[in-house]
């Protein structure tokens, strides 16, 4: 009897001894990511309690208020809302059609050769720090840009009615447009090689079948590739946008840092992040600093509100695709 | 320097408990630790090594702003703070603070025109606080025009190349132009940031100003008389009080020092707009707080051993720099009150 049962101790020791180990594996992996959750939630409170004597002053009117006036401790954050997301637009209505076209070209026509290195410049342009891309804008881009591009817009779109006010003032180079171009240039190493990755992941079955019914790249790509990847292109697209809202110092370089709102996308102005980025060292204390707070609030919750976009787009996607 | 505000503001309060943390240990007595104004970081490291070298005491310097450094010493977490916008009387005397002049510097207007060279741009200080409220938006304005007679001004857009970020240089200026003109004061106003007008554009840094004036033509700006002088720009001869077009220079900083009374408590006497006839307009200096009774006796004696060392031995080496040292009188007076730092 004895030695029937001693096995049996030892099995259920070591199956004891496994469960714990992964009790203790559960519990820590658990605690990690707790910590993340508690860092969230940490933030948005600090945020919140920082920001909440700004908006005990001017209450929600805060978020519409179109001044920004430090010697007067008037605050309002439309001028840098309106900054960001503008900036932010005009990065990606530049950056996810060239993206696409360097997507396709690189998985539907590129040579084999090339494949690769066009590839890896791609991610190097990823890697490069905002802050180069910055310098550039200012020393290399900006005047450039001012010289030989900006008076030939204006002659060309100054006078169409809607537009033409976006191309109004004089052409110094830095501003709203040369920041959303910089943004686009920034942008783009990432949706593209996010729609390059799913691209890839179309199986060829698929894409030759389209062919050998005489399909032509154009249609193939629109009506086969494009659907089965809808998710990933989303996906890479709200990539680009999150780090086109977020951007602080490239935008600094390149806006002008004017809290206000023109009608011109030559006319210099401001984003949340590079508001936060200029005044924060010299802030005075009290309610200069509680606006600064505020605004790093607002920046969090849309760069939520894009996530949550985002994810209900990829849902309905996919659940369109199920049909 | 100033581009990493941010970023040291962040830390400020993470390296101030910090500090406290590992200089109770690491730390001999004598060595000591200051915070403040960006503007005379470079003086300071200066000052710092030469004095190490001398002595072998260590000082050091973190440029985290002015306000940076006026909290840092109210909250004694610093045996000195460094500030450009000097404290009044009344806050020197609720937190028991003795308040010195280091250094002086100036605050200069800078333009960039095609065709028309450094010093030839005469203004005033009402015309110059009329540029920058944005009441004059052109170059060929009669204003302008009436100061610079035979200089052919072009019909172009002025551009107002600004501080983006808070800073000393927009403290002095501002309170310059706000002396001038009332409307100023009323519509931009005075301190490290203000509300410029439309035709304003901001750089970080008296760097950023200096590049948006030399990239964007028909632009005017201000930076200190330091990094104009390094960035090869193009001056505003500026009217003075006696009357005198003056071209900035260090020798015209010091004539506006030489007229100044520091018989004042704090020693911040108002160095703007001076009567000297060769006085630079736009004049400041920069200075130092101390506890006048510190916990630390050691570090105490230390901070006023570090500046009495630097005011003796270190003018030359501001100078070098593009800073103004203070005149001989001035440096005694300063001696004198350090006294007082016990």
């Amino acid at each position: 009897m004895r030695a029937a049962q001693a096995p049996v101790d030892l099995h259920a020791e070591q199956v004891r001894k496994f469960k714990l180990q992964d009790f203790l594996f559960h519990q820590v992996t658990l605690a990690f990511a707790f910590l993340v959750l508690a860092a969230l939630v940490g933030i948005l409170i600090s945020l919140a309690m920082e920001a909440l004597p700004v908006f005990r002053e001017s209450g929600p009117a805060f978020l519409w208020t179109n001044v920004w006036n430090v010697p007067e401790d008037q605050y309002g954050a439309l001028s840098a809302i309106y900054g960001t997301v503008v900036t932010s637009i005009i990065a990606l209505v530049i950056a996810v059609p060239v993206s696409f076209g360097i997507a396709l070209f690189l998985t539907e026509t590129c040579p084999v050769w090339l494949r690769r290195p066009l590839g890896t410049a791609i991610e190097l342009l990823a890697g490069v720090p905002s802050i180069i891309y910055g310098i550039w804008g200012l020393f290399v881009f900006a005047p450039l840009f001012a010289a030989h591009v900006q008076p030939h817009l204006q002659a060309a779109l100054g006078d169409v009615p809607v537009i033409g006010g976006w191309f109004a003032g004089p052409p110094i180079g830095i501003g709203i447009l040369t920041a959303g171009i910089v943004l686009s240039l920034m942008v783009i190493p990432f949706v593209a090689s996010v729609m390059r990755d799913v691209f890839e992941t179309v199986p060829p079955a698929l894409k030759e079948s389209a062919y050998g019914v005489g399909c032509t790249t154009w249609e193939v790509v629109i009506h086969v590739v494009l659907p089965y990847t809808r998710v990933g292109v989303i996906g890479g697209i709200m990539l680009g946008l999150g780090r086109a809202l977020g951007e602080t110092m490239a935008v600094t370089f390149v806006i002008g840092n004017a809290n206000r709102i023109v009608g011109s996308l030559y006319a210099p102005g401001t984003s949340i992040a590079s508001t936060l980025a200029n005044e924060f060292g010299e802030a005075d204390p009290g309610l200069h600093i509680s606006a600064l707070f505020a605004l790093g609030l607002v920046l969090f919750i849309i760069t939520f509100v894009v996530l949550a976009i985002s994810r209900w787009l990829i849902r309905r996607s996919v659940a369109k695709q199920g049909r | 320097m100033q581009s990493a505000r941010f970023l040291s503001k962040l830390t400020a309060a993470a390296s101030a408990t910090l500090a406290g943390i590992v200089f109770s240990f690491s730390v001999s007595a004598s060595d000591i630790t200051g915070a403040g104004a960006t503007f005379p970081a470079a003086v300071y490291a200066k000052w710092a090594e030469a004095y190490r070298q001398a002595t072998g005491k260590k000082v050091n310097y973190q440029a985290i702003g002015s306000s940076g450094g006026v909290k840092q010493i109210r909250a004694k977490t610093v045996d000195f703070g460094g500030t450009d916008a000097p404290l009044g009387e009344a806050d020197l005397d609720a937190a028991k603070l003795v308040q010195v002049p280091t250094v002086m510097g100036g605050v200069t207007l800078v333009f960039n025109l095609p065709g028309v060279a450094s010093g030839a741009l005469k203004l005033d200080g009402p015309t110059s606080a009329d540029i920058f409220r944005g009441a004059i938006q052109k170059w060929n304005d009669p204003a302008i025009a009436r100061l610079n007679p035979g200089l052919k001004l072009p019909d172009r857009a002025i551009t107002i190349a600004h501080r983006a970020d808070g800073s000393g240089t927009t403290f002095v200026f501002t309170h310059y132009l706000a002396k001038q003109s009332a409307a100023f004061m009323r519509e931009v106003g005075a301190g490290n940031s203000v509300n410029w007008p439309a035709n304003g554009i901001g750089g970080k840094g008296n760097a950023g100003v200096a590049t948006n004036v030399q990239k964007i033509a028909g632009a005017i700006g201000y930076v200190d008389i330091a990094d104009a002088m390094l960035n090869r720009m193009n001056f505003v001869a500026l009217k003075n009080k006696a009357g005198n077009f003056i071209v900035p220079s260090q020798d015209a900083v010091e004539a506006a020092a030489a007229g100044a009374n520091f018989k004042v408590k704090g020693m911040a006497p108002d160095l703007l707009d001076q009567t000297h006839k060769n006085a630079w307009p736009i004049t400041s200096a920069t200075y130092i707080l101390a506890y006048e009774a510190g916990a630390n006796p050691d570090r105490q004696k230390g901070v006023v051993e570090f500046f009495t060392w630097s005011l003796r031995n270190g003018q030359k080496m501001a100078e070098d720099l593009g800073f103004v040292p203070l005149p001989e009188s001035v440096v005694k007076m300063v001696e004198a009150e350090m006294k007082t730092i016990r």
